[in-house]
C-alpha cells in the first residue's frame, strides 16, 4: 500500500463516517432522553430526499433545494414527536419501539402509494459528481464536501451542547432524564429540540446520501438508519460521543472490508456488521468506547 | 369441570377458527387462498405470541425462523431430479435429498429449532432495547444468507416450482392444535416461570427462576413452529424468495399481534382475523374504485398503509390491543380455593 491507496482511504472512510456518525448522533440524542429506538428515523432521511427530489427539479439553484430537504426533515422529525411518539412516551419501551416502527412502515407505504414505488432519479449539480485529480489521487468533490460539512455540523452541535444553557440542559436530559426534570427543565421543549436537532442531522445526511446513490426509493431510508444502529451499539447506546466515533469506526470497517474482502464475500458485509452488533451487545453492552460502567444493583 | 375451566379459551377460539375454515371451503379459490393464508399468519403470530407475550421481549427473528423453516423444506420436497432447474448452484451434496411433506414438515420445524437454540443462548439474557436492537441484528442477518447463499437458497433469485401441496384443513388442523398448544403453554409451569420473569426479573430469579433458561427453551418452542408455518408457506406460495420473509412479513405480524392484544392467546388470534378482514375489505375498496376508475389515477397499496395507521392508533389509544390482555372465557376463572 503506498501513500496514495493509504491517502483514498483515509478520505473514503471519514466521508462516510462522517455522514454515520451524523446519523448515530441524531439516533442517540432521541434514545437518551427517551429511550427510544427509533426505527422511523430512515424515513426521516427519506422524506428530506424527497423533498430534494422535487425541489432539485425547479429552476431554483440547488442549494435552496439541499435546503428545502433539511427543512423538510426538521418538519417531519418534529411533527413525528409530536403526532406519534409523544402520546405513547410513558408506555413501556416495546410500545414506543414498535410505535416508531409503524411510522416507518407508513411512511414508507405512504411513498409507495403517492410518489412510486420505483427509484426516482435525482437531478445532480455538476460539482457533486467531479472530481478532482491530483498526481495519482483522485478526489471526489461530493467526498470532500460531506467531510467538510460532516465535521461543521459536528463542531456546531458541541459548541452548543456545551456552551448554551438548552444545550447543556439537553446533555442533562440525555444523562438523567428524570433526575433534570426534577431540577427543573422543561421535558417538552428538550425533547422537542432533540428532535429537531436530530431532524436536521438526518437532513444532512440525505442530501450526501442521495448524491452518493443518486436516486430514491421508498426503501432508501433502511440502509442508513440499521448503519447508525450497529454504531450506536458499537459506541455505547447511551453516550454520544461514543455515538459520534461508533459512527466513524463503522465509516472506517465499511471502506475497510470493501478494499479488503473479495466481490462474493462482500453480499454478506451487511451480516458481518450487525454480528459484531450482537457480540458487543453480549460482551461489552456499554459499547466498545464508553467509558462508563454501568452496574445495575438490586 | 375443571378440564373444561382449563380448556374453554382453545374449544371457544377452534370454534369461531372452524367457523372461519368452513366458509372458506365452501367459497371460491379467491376467498380460499386469503383463508389459508389466514390460518399460517395465525401459526406464525401465535408462535410469536408464546415467547412475546410471556416473557415481554420484543422478538423481530421470527420471520426470519419462518424463512429458515421455508428453505428448509423445500430442499427436501423437490425431487432430485427436478432440483437442477430449481436450485441452479446448490451443493451437489444436498441434491439427492428427499422425503415426503408431512416429514418435510418437521425437519423444517426441527432444523430451525435448532438453529435457533444455537444462535440465541446468549442473546436471552439481554432485555429491554438491548435484545430488540439483537433480536433485528438476527432477522438481518438471518436475511442476508438466505438472500446471498445462492448454493441452499438459489439467492437473489426466486424459487420455482414447489408444490403447491399446502391445503385448507391440513393449516386449519394445524392453527387449531396450535391454539391448544399455545393455551397449555401458558398455563403450564414454564409458561408461569416466564410470565414471572416478564412481571419481575429480579423477583423471578430471586425464587429461584433460571430467567436465561425458561426464556430459551419457549424461544426453541416458538421457532419450532415458526419453521413449520414457513413451510406450510412455501408450499402454498409454490415460488418464493427470501425478501418475502423480511420487514413487510415481520410487521404485519407484529401488527397483528400487537392489535389483538400480546399478552394471551385470544389476543393473537382476534389480531390475525380482524387485520386480515380489514386489509381484504380494503383490497376491495380499492379494486372497485379502480375499476369504475372513481379517480384519475389508479390506487394500489392502499390496505398496509391503513394497517400501519390502524396500529398507531391502536398503540396510542390501547396498548393492550383489542382483547386487552384476557383470554376469552365464558365460564369464570377458577379461584384460588380450587
Amino acid at each position: 500500500m503506498n501513500l496514495t491507496d493509504v491517502l483514498q482511504f483515509l478520505l473514503s472512510s471519514l466521508s462516510l463516517g462522517g455522514l454515520y456518525a451524523l446519523m448515530a448522533l441524531g439516533l442517540s440524542l432521541v434514545y437518551g432522553i427517551l429511550k427510544l429506538v427509533n426505527f422511523a428515523y430512515g424515513e426521516v432521511v427519506l422524506v428530506g430526499g424527497y423533498a430534494l427530489l422535487v425541489t432539485a427539479r425547479g429552476p431554483l439553484p440547488w442549494l435552496i433545494a439541499a435546503l428545502a430537504c433539511v427543512a423538510f426533515a426538521v418538519i417531519i422529525s418534529v411533527l413525528l414527536e409530536r403526532v406519534a411518539f409523544r402520546p405513547v412516551r410513558n408506555a413501556s419501551a416495546n410500545t414506543m419501539l414498535i410505535t416508531s416502527f409503524a411510522v416507518s412502515i407508513l411512511i414508507q407505504n405512504a411513498a409507495r402509494l403517492f410518489i412510486s414505488p420505483r427509484p426516482q432519479a435525482v437531478t445532480l449539480p455538476s460539482f457533486f459528481t467531479r472530481t478532482i485529480r491530483i498526481g495519482d489521487l483522485f478526489i471526489s468533490q461530493r467526498d470532500v464536501l460531506s467531510l467538510i460539512v460532516s465535521l461543521i455540523a459536528l463542531g456546531t452541535l458541541v459548541l452548543f451542547l456545551r456552551r448554551t444553557t438548552i444545550g447543556i440542559a439537553m446533555r442533562a436530559a440525555a444523562d438523567d432524564f428524570t433526575m433534570s426534570r426534577v431540577l427543573g427543565v422543561r421535558a417538552n421543549r428538550v425533547i422537542a429540540l432533540a428532535f429537531v436537532i436530530s431532524g436536521l442531522l438526518a437532513g444532512i445526511v440525505a442530501v450526501f446520501w442521495v448524491a452518493r446513490i443518486g436516486t430514491i426509493t421508498p426503501e432508501m431510508g433502511l440502509t442508513p438508519v440499521l448503519i447508525a444502529f450497529v454504531a450506536i451499539v458499537v459506541g455505547g447506546m447511551d453516550s454520544l460521543e461514543g455515538a459520534v466515533l461508533g459512527g466513524y469506526l463503522i465509516g472506517f470497517l465499511t471502506v475497510g472490508l470493501q478494499t479488503v474482502l473479495p466481490q462474493a464475500a462482500l453480499e454478506f458485509q451487511q451480516a458481518f456488521l450487525f454480528l459484531i452488533v450482537i457480540l458487543v451487545l453480549l460482551f461489552k453492552p456499554d459499547g466498545l468506547i464508553s467509558e462508563r460502567r454501568s452496574i445495575e444493583r438490586v | 369441570m375443571a378440564l373444561l375451566r382449563r380448556l374453554q379459551t382453545p374449544i371457544i377460539l377452534s370454534l369461531i377458527l372452524i367457523g372461519i375454515g368452513i366458509y372458506g371451503s365452501l367459497s371460491g379459490r379467491v376467498i380460499e387462498r386469503v383463508i389459508i393464508e389466514l390460518f399460517i399468519n395465525l401459526m406464525l403470530v401465535i408462535a410469536l405470541q408464546m415467547f412475546m407475550g410471556n416473557s415481554g421481549i420484543v422478538s423481530f427473528a421470527h420471520v426470519g425462523f419462518m424463512g429458515i423453516g421455508a428453505f428448509t423444506s423445500i430442499l427436501l420436497t423437490i425431487p432430485p431430479e427436478m432440483k437442477g432447474r430449481a436450485l441452479r448452484e446448490l451443493y451437489p451434496v444436498l441434491q439427492p435429498l428427499q422425503a415426503g411433506f408431512l416429514p418435510a414438515l418437521l425437519v423444517a420445524g426441527i432444523v430451525t429449532a435448532i438453529i435457533a437454540a444455537i444462535i440465541s443462548y446468549p442473546l436471552m439474557r439481554l432485555s429491554g432495547s438491548a435484545s430488540v436492537i439483537a433480536t433485528f441484528a438476527l432477522l438481518v442477518i438471518i436475511h442476508v444468507i438466505l438472500k446471498n447463499w445462492t448454493q441452499v437458497t438459489n439467492g437473489p433469485r426466486a424459487v420455482f416450482g414447489v408444490e403447491t401441496v399446502t391445503s385448507l384443513p391440513m393449516v386449519a388442523g394445524a392453527a387449531i392444535a396450535l391454539v391448544f398448544g399455545a393455551v397449555l403453554f401458558k398455563d403450564s409451569n414454564l409458561g408461569l416461570k416466564l410470565l414471572a420473569s416478564r412481571e419481575d426479573e429480579k423477583a423471578a430469579s430471586s425464587i429461584g427462576i433460571n430467567i436465561v433458561q425458561v426464556r430459551w427453551i419457549a424461544f426453541i418452542i416458538s421457532a419450532f413452529v415458526a419453521g413449520i408455518a414457513g413451510a406450510l408457506y412455501a408450499h402454498f406460495l409454490g415460488q418464493f424468495g427470501a425478501d418475502q420473509f423480511y420487514l413487510a412479513e415481520t410487521f404485519l405480524v407484529l401488527s397483528m399481534l400487537i392489535i389483538g392484544g400480546s399478552a394471551s392467546v385470544s389476543g393473537a388470534t382476534v389480531g390475525v382475523i380482524v387485520v386480515t378482514l380489514l386489509t381484504e375489505a380494503f383490497r376491495q375498496v380499492e379494486a372497485s374504485v379502480n375499476i369504475a376508475q372513481a379517480l384519475p389515477f389508479q390506487i394500489s397499496g392502499a390496505a398496509p398503509l391503513l394497517v400501519s395507521i390502524i396500529m398507531i392508533l391502536m398503540l396510542i389509544l390501547r396498548p393492550d390491543g383489542i382483547v386487552g390482555g384476557r383470554e376469552l372465557r365464558i365460564i369464570p376463572p377458577a379461584t384460588s380455593t380450587d
